[in-house]
């Protein structure tokens, strides 16, 4: 199947910085992937690249395989969903809904029906007279997303699609999002600085790092194999220490660690996600002290101190609410060798 | 598109900038020197083309006339004399003429600024009933040809005068009737650029610095003052520039001894017809204005630096305590200084020679120019017709060059562009006498023969009008979020189709207002129109000057008639032009912040 979206060794320079670095990533039609990274990574400069709002230094951008280089914003039939809406202040909710198709020539006896329908989609039915300053910031969300979806674009972008909603919100409009784009059968390129945000959201991750893509794979790929430390960090992931591996095993100042059959032999990163470290009855195992405890909800994440090695990294671990150790207690910690990961360095 | 946006400096969080406050992930900076391929060259293009209009408009009716004049003076016998240079400078009246221009505009300038700060505050800061009105109100002098302010102070300061008569005591003879016309004049100017910024600062920063310890003094002189010492600045600058040019003023108030460089320049010309002096003052006159203007770009600039803004409407409260003898005193310098000297106006010309009525109003429909002082060619009535007319043309061709200026200097600036945004300010500052005698000598062969047009008046005027419309437009353009235009391209619009779709309904309102500035100006100008009105269709000011400039009861009362006529066109023309465009469909008011000086 050919890309609907081929990005070629985008690059973009700001000054003696390089925003885009040379990205290759290509978007398969009614795919949704999600562009995951901190700030300053280089995502939301690739949306604009891909919409023709930033032009390229080198390398380029192909939609259903044409070049776009010089193919002018309002001609590349994507579609934009900006961070902070940009919803048009003079125009009320249909007058922005509309706009996409106005642009379009479609005939206003195929617009109004097409606004209310979208407005339907989005849960907002009968809400095309209302001032768009009157909106709560879901709605706003709601209604840039009917005004990017109006003119059926090719590929929908979406720049932080629920940055700026409170989490619940967040929690629930994630879940209809993907069944909307579901059932459209939209291709979506979506960035996103939020984890959870990209997992729910996407067929397919692509982590960025400084202009660069660090990893890039299913939600559960990157979640189990994070291929970088780097990774493994953004992902919250903290339990790493040094480490030498041989004959199975990875030695740390943790101790001996459990590794896939087939880890090249050497020095190494180790990480171990936080489900991997079993608490047990103090004089079993590595002997640890709870440093603190954190209560989540039904869960409590512990940080642990392993006892007599100051300078051993601290140990992550989670506990149910009844059975969480209080701070100070001494536990002994052994590992699950399934959540051991030994990172590329 | 991609040049549009502003250029923010890479902070340490990289150009992207925090994610999640404000969206500027996706506004990555472009410094000029890297930006795209493509996009640099059209953009350039473009400014240039938005540029073409203005500079050609300023090269044929400004630098080409006030050039030509300036050569005139110099360049006698066939050779350039530039010793007249030493000669005019090194003539005692002359120095005397600049001192006093220099100091009576100091003087103004810290005058307007005491009396005009804190009725910027009031402005900004306190809510009370009446404060739109009111702050209409205070801009109807500014807006005022100065020959109606000079008329007004003559008639509450002078002979036979509000005071005279009410209180014994003259000033129309003292230098004191010339300042406080200036304060009249220029109050607008403060209360409407310092108060224009003071409104929407952040009071949270101000409470912040409370929060850390801060008295409310200390405050105040910490956070607000520095944030706006800039607009004070800018502010004080204009107020110079205004008064160290003044004319009408000095013309009605002034008497014989008094005289700015401005007068100097018309009385060298027009009544001595010594053009080399006329030349040199002009010249000096140059250089003193493009100094000040310098001054003022670089404030505006500083101006323009990083400040929390937000909705002026949200920073506005209620005075309390010490805040309502504030309110109670800024009200009371409105009324004695701004309602009190039109309202005398007024009452001066219904105060007819038989008692109150409307006398003079009659007298002005007949051309017998009252006995005592000749006839007029025309009605002084039909002179109102003749102004509306100019006004409406030059508001149009104001309002064709300057949004267009405004829009390529919205476009990001460099140093060229800094140094046109100046170069239209330069008629502001330039004898006006100078422009309109050049007009004379310059616009009288093919292919610019426009000696018997009517067209003549309106350019000029024009001329004055420009810089109004784009210090009006300019910060409206410039707040423009450029990511909802980016919003209409993905969106399917093209660049002009955004700009009409997007951009045009955001700054009507400020297209309004430039309108009804351009126009009110255009109305009062009079330095240049004095030149070339032609005697059979003189504009409105004008005829108050002949008026003022005869002997006798009737035609003292007509000019003030007269004068009330232009002062009521002038304001309603603005107040309708404002009012129009301040509500939107829906009814709610526009955020867009409304440009100021």
């Amino acid at each position: 199947m050919t890309a609907l979206l081929r990005i070629e060794a985008a690059t973009v320079r700001f000054g003696d910085r390089a925003a885009l670095d040379g990205v290759d990533l290509d978007v398969t039609a009614h795919e949704t992937v999600c562009v995951l990274g901190p700030s300053g990574s280089g995502k939301s400069t690739l949306l604009r690249a891909v919409a023709g709002l930033q032009p390229l230094d080198a390398g380029r951008v192909l939609l259903d395989g044409a070049d776009q280089a010089g193919t002018p914003p309002h001609r590349r039939g994507v579609g934009l969903m900006f961070q902070d809406h940009q919803l048009f202040p003079q125009r009320d909710v249909g007058g922005n809904v509309a706009f996409g198709p106005r642009m379009h020539k479609m005939p206003r006896e195929r617009r109004d029906p097409r606004v209310a329908e979208l407005l339907d989609l989005v849960g907002l039915p009968g809400a095309a007279h209302r001032a768009v300053s009157t909106l709560s910031g879901g709605e706003q969300q709601r209604v840039a997303l009917a005004r990017a979806l109006a003119p059926e674009p090719r590929l929908l972008m979406l720049d932080e699609p629920l940055g700026q909603l409170d989490r619940s919100l967040r929690e629930r409009l994630v879940v209809e999002l993907r069944q909307l784009f579901g059932r459209l059968g939209t291709t979506v390129l979506a960035v996103t600085h939020d984890q959870g945000e990209a997992f729910a959201l996407a067929d397919r991750v692509v982590v960025m790092r400084g202009g660069t893509i660090a990893q890039s794979g299913t939600p559960l790929a990157v979640w189990q194999h994070p291929a970088s430390e780097f990774v493994a960090r953004f992902l919250g992931f903290d339990t790493i220490a040094d480490g030498v591996v041989s004959g199975g095993v990875a030695v740390t100042a943790w101790g001996k660690l459990p590794v896939p059959d087939g880890t090249p032999e050497g020095p190494a990163r180790v990480l171990v996600r936080p489900p991997g470290v079993l608490l047990g009855p103090a004089d079993e195992g590595l002997p640890c002290e709870v440093r603190a405890r954190t209560f989540r909800g039904g869960r409590v994440a512990l940080v642990l101190g392993v006892t007599g090695a100051e300078r051993a990294p601290a140990l992550e671990a989670e506990s149910t609410l009844r059975d969480a150790p209080a701070e100070g207690d001494r536990v002994g910690v052994t590992f699950d060798p399934g959540e051991v990961v030994v990172l590329d360095r | 598109m991609d040049v549009d946006r502003p250029v923010v400096p890479a902070g340490p969080e990289g150009p992207e900038g925090p994610e999640g406050r404000d969206g500027s992930d996706g506004s990555a900076p472009a410094p000029a020197s890297v930006r795209g391929r493509g996009g640099r060259g059209r953009a350039t293009g473009v400014r240039l083309a938005l540029m073409a209009l203005p500079l050609a408009f300023f090269a044929v009716f400004f630098a080409y006339p006030v050039g030509a004049i300036v050569a005139r003076g110099l360049h006698q016998g066939g050779r350039w004399r530039f010793g007249a240079v030493g000669d005019v400078l090194g003539d005692p009246s002359i120095r005397h003429v600049l001192w006093f221009t220099c100091w009576q505009a100091a003087a103004s300038t810290a005058l307007t600024l005491a009396v005009g700060l804190p009725g910027a505050y009031v402005f900004a800061r306190l809510e009370f009933p009446g404060k739109r009105l009111l702050r209409a109100v205070v801009t109807v002098p500014f807006v005022l040809p100065t020959v109606v302010a000079g008329s007004a102070f003559l008639a509450l300061l002078g002979r036979g005068g509000f005071t005279d008569s009410l209180l014994g005591f003259r000033l129309d003879t003292s230098v004191w009737a010339i300042l406080v016309a200036h304060v009249f004049f220029n109050y607008a100017v403060v209360v409407r650029t310092v108060g224009g910024l003071w409104a929407q600062l952040d009071p949270r920063q101000e409470e912040a610095a409370r929060m850390l310890g801060a008295g409310r003094l200390a405050a105040w002189r910490r956070v607000t003052l520095p944030a706006l010492a800039p607009s004070v600045a800018a502010a004080a600058l204009m107020v110079f520039l205004f008064t160290f040019t003044s004319f009408g003023v000095i013309q009605i108030l002034g008497g014989p001894t008094r005289s700015t460089l401005e007068v100097e320049i018309y009385r060298q010309t027009a009544e001595l017809l010594d053009l080399p002096t006329a030349a040199v003052l002009t010249l000096l006159q140059f250089v003193a204005v493009a100094v000040i203007l310098g001054v003022h770009a670089w404030t505006v600039r500083r101006r323009e630096s990083a400040l929390r803004l937000v909705d002026a409407a949200r920073t506005a409260h209620r005075p309390r305590g010490g805040e309502r003898a504030l309110l109670a005193g800024v009200l009371a310098v409105v009324a004695l200084l701004i309602l009190l000297p039109l309202g005398v106006l007024v009452a001066r010309s219904f105060d007819g020679p038989n008692g109150y009525g409307l006398a003079f109003y009659r007298a002005l429909a007949s051309t017998d120019g009252s006995g005592d002082g000749g006839t007029f060619l025309v009605s002084p009535l039909e002179t109102v017709w003749n102004s509306l007319r100019y006004a409406a043309v030059a508001t149009v061709i104001a309002l064709a060059v300057g949004a267009l200026a405004a829009a390529a200097l919205a476009r990001r600036a460099g140093r060229v562009m800094r140094g046109f945004d100046a170069l239209l300010m330069l008629p502001l500052g330039t004898s006006a006498v100078t422009v309109g005698f050049g007009f004379l000598i310059t616009l009288d062969k093919p292919p610019l023969d426009l000696r018997d047009s009517w067209l003549l008046v309106p350019l000029a005027q024009a001329l004055v009008g420009v810089p109004f419309v784009v210090r009006v437009m300019l910060p409206v353009l410039r707040a423009v979020d450029a990511r909802l235009r980016e919003a209409a391209a993905v969106l399917g619009a093209s660049p002009l189709r955004a700009w009409r779709e997007v951009e045009l309904p955001m700054v009507a309102r400020a297209v309004g207002i430039a309108a009804g500035f351009a126009f009110a100006v255009s109305l009062g100008e009079f330095g240049a129109t004095v030149f070339i009105a032609r005697p059979d269709s003189p504009t409105l000011p004008v005829a108050v000057a002949r008026l003022l400039g005869r002997a006798g009861e009737m035609n003292y009362g007509q000019a003030m008639a007269l004068s009330t006529i232009l002062m009521v066109v002038c304001a309603a023309s603005l107040l309708i032009l404002e009012t129009a465009w301040q509500r939107r469909p829906d009814g709610r008011r526009t955020t867009v912040p409304t440009g100021e000086f």
